[in-house]
């Protein structure tokens, strides 16, 4: 069963991306934390969420409250353990500086938000399955 | 639309010709240069020997098992590199041992994905590289 971690604090991207996660071909189960801390949490381990499984794919806002996804990327490409774990961004910005950023960050893959449903959805379908079907994961 | 430009490190001539046939059927338009060892591909990328002129790939296709220099040292060297590092490299290898995949992906490959054995395959992978990176991700810019 592959994990995604969803970082992303909108709900009505939060509602889309479950939706699409649902109909993928591979079983998989999605976490949704709202914040960057929440997200660093989850992943460290931390309360309350002690008892989590690190993911296998991890979807990252980057315009995130209380904690960026710029640091969160840095955090966890920095850490020894979590570095491996596959960052795919997903996010509304498609400045330059936010694509070089989050590459030389050594984000797995950068992907701007299309505005409409439709778009969002299909992205979101492609995105899962090039990294749930194609990809060889390292956690597996 | 712009091209994009795939440099594809693969010293199997037989694996190089199918992958050219797959990218033959790409919908988008693209540039692939071929080097065949690990040497060749790091001169490549540093614009150096017979390589001054070369524009930088915008994504990399990189087999591990190479003559003269590893893929995974090549990979070592570009992810090290503050002007390569941002190029997405993807690992198109026929190993499937977990410790390689683990590896690779500490070393900031992009992705790894295990290369087929039939045209079909082949064409079917390629298909599924090009709609995920060539249409759906940011690839970022590069000299």
């Amino acid at each position: 069963m592959l994990k995604i971690l969803l970082v992303e604090d909108n709900p009505g991207y939060i509602a889309l991306t479950v939706e699409a996660f649902k109909e993928a071909n591979m079983p998989n189960q999605l976490e949704i934390v709202e914040d960057g801390q929440e997200a660093m949490d989850f992943l460290r381990r931390q309360s309350p969420y002690e008892n989590s499984e690190r993911p296998d794919v991890i979807l990252l806002d980057l315009n995130l409250p209380k904690k960026d996804g710029r640091q969160v990327l840095q955090e966890i490409k920095n850490d020894p353990v979590l570095k491996r774990i596959p960052v795919v961004v997903l996010t509304t910005s498609k400045e330059e500086e936010d694509i070089v950023k989050a590459y030389d960050n050594h984000a797995n893959c950068y992907i701007k938000k299309p505005e409409d449903l439709v778009g969002f959805w299909e992205v979101v379908r492609k995105t899962e399955d090039f990294w749930l079907s194609v990809v060889k994961l390292p956690s597996l | 639309m712009r091209s994009v430009r795939i440099l594809l490190v693969e010293d199997n001539p037989g694996d190089v010709d199918l992958i050219l046939e797959a990218f033959n059927e790409c919908r988008m338009p693209h540039e692939i240069e071929v080097v065949n060892d690990g040497q060749e591909a790091i001169y490549f990328l540093r614009k150096q020997d017979k390589y001054e002129d070369k524009r930088s790939p915008n994504i990399i296709l990189l087999d591990l098992n190479l003559p003269r220099k590893d893929g995974r040292q090549v990979l070592e060297e570009i992810k090290n590199d503050a002007k390569l590092k941002r190029i997405p490299v993807i690992i198109l290898t026929s190993s499937a041992r977990q410790e390689d995949i683990l590896k690779v992906y500490e070393q900031h490959a992009n992705c790894y994905v295990r290369k087929p054995v039939d045209l079909n395959d082949f064409l079917t992978l390629v298909r599924k590289i090009e709609d995920f990176w060539f249409s759906v991700v940011e690839l970022p810019p590069v000299v």
